[in-house]
């Protein structure tokens, strides 16, 4: 049952990309089908689970032993429980309504096969890595989402800055899955096992040294897997990739996979108060710094873009709070991936209307013409704002409640971000549904075929419901209580208090927005007069600066070096030395001149030796 | 008379044999030298067969002799046969064989 | 002094000559005659080790056979051309001589060292067989028979190899005096080749002959005298003509 979840996307990659030409015209129905099937069975699987006693829910399947090598044993084992299920729901639910989505989007693409063979095997890949039962076996559905991530970003191939992007993403994830391979290596020196079940056993004997190192190691992993400070670079270039890519990977489910790991994980984090501190710190610093980055940007993907790694870094916040946010950082995640999803599908439909243009000074007024997208967009701006009882506003202001028990350092950050939320999204908002008309001369907006705007009403609905379902409906934080652990927040800021400030300082961040963005007119060229921070948001953050004036000039430098070294020394030594034989055997080779007369003499030098040595050995 | 005496004159004859081997270009007189040292070794031969009081030395030597005769008359035929088509006898021309 | 020094120590003497100038003769003819004479005082030598039969043998084989043959090869090489002295291989007169002179110094300063016993002479060897002759067939002939017989198989092998080796192969038929006449007609020499040159100084066939243009003529010599470095005289004729 758990397998054919995985199963049927595996299947319909496999069948779309084998299939070649005749898979043309009914590829992307199967692809839908795929993951419309793995939903229904999702939802199934969901029922019967919410049907049993709490402790009945979780259920593994044993397919066959992987790895068994000595002390190494690695089983191919999947594992369904409360967490894992609602990812499951996610993944499958919003991948399926993209899947609807990009029939519509890529109808024109020639090569929509391959797109929705990626899709189906991004899905396969991210069940895998929610449903698998240990660390080894999440490290290949890891490593499969990285796969498909990068096949997407770069799936217009033919652009140059696509090809790249892909690569800058492939690397810097690199970089994180060393984080990962160590924490796997770590946990089986330390626990001889991978296994959740056995790791989460093991921690708490174990020596707290090794512990914070395994914590610290899964937070690199997470830091670049989910573009976290100080491997965030990558995101903003990942908007390469066709829109629906960016809605599902790039904002609903892959880049929260680094947050999945770290609740997955919690029996580290829960020993290790160094380790927990670090993810706080990342998560403040990425949320303060992708708010930031969205202020600025004119590209509509961009700017949504910086807003999930905000929002990531307040999962990521959550997250490192402990047991008082390892649920709200799943709620937080849910509720994100419904809204952002929303919200990259409007961007993607508005870029539908306006020609593949993402600039926001071209848009503008687009409320009349697109009403649908407007509407729907419109709820998801809501929504990620934090406006009561929208779904952000649930899961945010748990998050906001939860930092400040903390500290107050952490609460401020989060309230901060909190407000430049609103600003950036109000920004957005006006910019392309508000003000004047400023569309580029032969540019018709039009409102986008149902295909595509169905998803987003369904979307736009979660955006609304979706926090209140969960919480009051679903009780999420006794549904997840059993694997993650809860508990309520102490000495934080009472509700009633922070509610209003929370609520004070959104409405201030988008009034102040409205009055920049929205009474007046937006020039069509971006100004380049602009402040030093405006500058700085434009270079996202200078993070691509940092990351090539640290790491890839001095590795540049340090190759050429090195090869310099290996071009001179090395071969230098070892044609020196051939040719030095060489050389000498040249000046040999003048020995053998062909006068028997010379090879007399050397012969008489010989016999002249043997005597001398025989008459002084005789005396 | 000391009986080494013949054996000094016989290295000294082999010697100046080897030096003429050496420095002459001349085949046949390449040869002629070779002949000198193999009469010198004859002569010690000879020398020694006496002083030891038998006959076997001279029958070496007389062996020696009839090898020696062999040889020139292959060397010599070579010698010919080489300037016959080089036109010259000189060794230091037939050096073909080189690096 | 006795006799036998007193041979020794002349024939020693002569043959030491006889050696050295043969190396140091610029003719090869002149080295052969002083081989020849380095070989008979070898001989007399051996003569005067109670080794007459050896002595004898030494005459007849070498300076009788063996040098006659090497004067022939020099006629069919050319009796009158003389070497060059002058080393060519650097390095290698001084090389020789310092090898040769540390060899003959090991070689003779072992000897020397060595006392020697005072020598048995043959008189008792020789008495075995009933006399010198005797004794040396009996050897030959019996306990050397085997490497005896080896030998005269040797040697005629040696004498089939040097017909073999200095048969002179011919690759075309012989021309008929017809063909030849055709040949010197057609070609632009239609009159006779002069004949070598004789003058006051050279009387041979190896002289090219002067034409009255003051030239020499390589063709007035026979094609055996024409090779590299035997027509050493033009120079001196083309003085002389002056």
């Amino acid at each position: 049952m758990i397998a054919a979840l995985i199963g049927l996307p595996l299947l319909g990659a496999t069948v779309l990309l084998l299939g070649g030409r005749r898979t043309n015209v009914w590829g992307h129905f199967l692809a839908v089908a795929m993951s419309g099937a793995s939903f229904v069975l999702g939802a199934f699987l969901f029922i019967q689970m919410a049907g049993k006693s709490e402790e009945e829910r979780e259920v593994g399947q044993h397919l066959f032993d992987w790895i068994s090598v000595g002390a190494f044993q690695v089983p191919f084992g999947l594992h369904l429980d409360q967490l894992s299920i609602v990812f499951v729901l996610l993944i499958t639910g919003v991948g399926t309504l993209i899947h609807i989505y990009s029939i519509g989007y890529m109808e024109h693409d020639p090569n929509r096969r391959r797109f929705f063979a990626y899709l189906n095997l991004f899905v396969a890949a991210m069940l895998l890595l929610v449903l698998a039962d240990n660390y080894f076996l999440l490290y290949v559905g890891w490593e499969g989402v990285g796969l498909a991530s990068y096949l997407l970003i770069s799936y217009y191939q033919q652009k140059p800055s696509a090809a790249t992007a892909g690569k800058k993403a492939f690397i810097v994830n690199r970089v994180g899955d060393v984080g990962l391979s160590l924490a796997i290596i770590l946990m089986f020196v330390t626990f001889g096992t991978v296994t959740f079940e056995g790791v989460n056993a093991a921690a708490e004997a174990s020596s707290p040294n090794t512990i914070t190192w395994i914590g610290l190691a899964l937070l690199l992993a997470a830091c670049g897997k989910s573009a976290q400070f100080p491997l965030q670079s990558w995101l903003l270039d990942a908007m390469e990739g066709p829109t629906p890519v960016s809605a599902l990977i790039h904002a609903a489910t892959m880049v929260t996979a680094g947050v999945y790991l770290i609740v997955r994980a919690h029996a580290i984090f829960d020993l290790s108060e160094t380790a927990r501190t670090a993810v706080v710190i990342v998560g403040a610093i990425t949320l303060l710094l992708g708010a930031f980055i969205g202020t600025a940007k004119d590209d509509i993907k961009k700017g949504l873009a910086g807003s999930t790694m905000s929002q990531i870094g307040y999962m990521v916040l959550a997250a490192g709070l402990g047991p008082v946010g390892y649920v709200f950082a799943i709620f937080h995640l849910l509720t994100h991936g419904m809204f952002k999803a929303g919200l990259f599908l409007g961007a993607g439909s508005v870029m539908h209307g306006m020609h593949d243009d993402v600039n926001m000074r071209h848009y503008g007024a687009l409320r009349t013409m697109m009403k649908i997208t407007y509407a729907t967009f419109g709820l998801g701006f809501l929504a990620i704002i934090g406006v009561p009882p929208f779904a952000g506003f649930w899961s945010k202001d748990e998050i906001i409640h939860a930092a400040f028990s903390q500290s107050l350092i952490i609460g401020m950050a989060t309230l901060i971000g909190a407000g430049v939320t609103a600003f950036y999204m109000t920004r957005m908002m006006t910019m392309t549904f508000f003000g004047e008309a400023r569309w580029e001369d032969d540019v018709h907006p039009h409102e986008s075929p149902a295909v595509m705007t169905i998803p987003m009403i369904i979307l736009a609905f979660g955006s609304v419901f979706g926090g209140m379902a969960m919480l009051f409906v679903g009780d999420i934080e006794h549904w997840l209580e059993p694997i993650t652990g809860f508990a309520k927040p102490e000495h934080s800021v009472s509700n009633t208090v922070l509610i209003p400030i929370t609520l004070a300082v959104v409405f201030g961040g988008a009034l102040f927005a409205w009055l920049r963005y929205g009474r007046r007119p937006v020039p069509v060229i971006a100004p380049s007069n602009v402040s030093f921070l405006t500058r700085a948001a434009r270079a996202d953050a200078y993070g691509d600066a940092l990351n090539e004036s640290v790491f890839m000039r001095p590795g540049q430098y340090l190759t050429r070096s090195l090869t310099w070294f290996d071009s001179k020394a090395i071969d230098g030594l070892v044609s020196g030395l051939a040719a030095a034989i060489g050389g000498l055997s040249a000046r040999a080779r003048r020995l053998q001149n062909g006068y028997v007369r010379s090879y007399a003499l050397t012969m008489l030098g010989g016999a002249v030796l043997i005597a001398l040595v025989l008459l002084l050995v005789r005396l | 008379m000391n009986p080494n005496n013949y054996l000094i004159l016989a290295a000294i004859l082999f010697t100046i044999g080897v030096y003429g081997v050496l420095v002459r270009r001349n085949a046949i007189i390449v040869f002629m030298s070779v002949e000198l040292m193999l009469n010198a070794a004859n002569l010690a031969f000879v020398a020694a067969a006496r002083n030891t009081g038998t006959l076997d030395g001279l029958v070496v030597a007389f062996f020696v002799m009839v090898v020696a005769a062999a040889e020139v008359v292959v060397g010599l035929a070579i010698i010919v046969t080489i300037f016959r088509t080089r036109r010259s006898a000189s060794i230091d021309e037939a050096s073909l064989m080189k690096y | 002094m006795n006799g036998e020094s007193v041979v020794f120590w002349v024939s020693g003497t002569f043959a030491i000559v006889g050696a050295l100038g043969m190396v140091a003769s610029k003719k090869a003819v002149h080295s052969a005659l002083w081989v020849a004479f380095a070989m008979i005082n070898i001989a007399v030598l051996y003569f005067a080790l109670e080794a007459p039969f050896l002595g004898t043998t030494q005459i007849i084989v070498y300076t009788g056979a063996i040098m006659m043959l090497f004067l022939f090869v020099l006629m069919i090489v050319g009796v009158d051309s003389s070497d060059s002295l002058l080393e060519t291989i650097k390095g290698q007169r001084l090389l020789a001589g310092l090898f040769a002179l540390t060899f003959g110094g090991v070689v003779v300063a072992s000897i020397s060292s060595t006392l020697a016993s005072p020598s048995a002479g043959l008189a008792y060897a020789n008495a075995g067989y009933g006399g010198h002759m005797q004794a040396i067939a009996g050897l030959v002939f019996g306990t050397y028979l085997f490497a005896f017989e080896v030998l005269s198989a040797l040697l005629i092998t040696a004498a089939l190899g040097a017909m073999v080796l200095a048969h002179n192969e011919r690759w075309s038929p012989r021309k008929t005096q017809d063909q030849m006449q055709r040949e010197r007609t057609l070609s632009n020499h239609v009159t006779p080749l002069p004949a070598p040159g004789v003058l006051a100084r050279n009387n041979s066939v190896d002289t090219p002959a002067l034409l009255p243009d003051g030239t020499t003529s390589i063709e007035s010599l026979p094609t055996a005298f024409r090779g590299e470095g035997q027509v050493t005289k033009a120079a001196e004729i083309d003085e002389a003509a002056k």
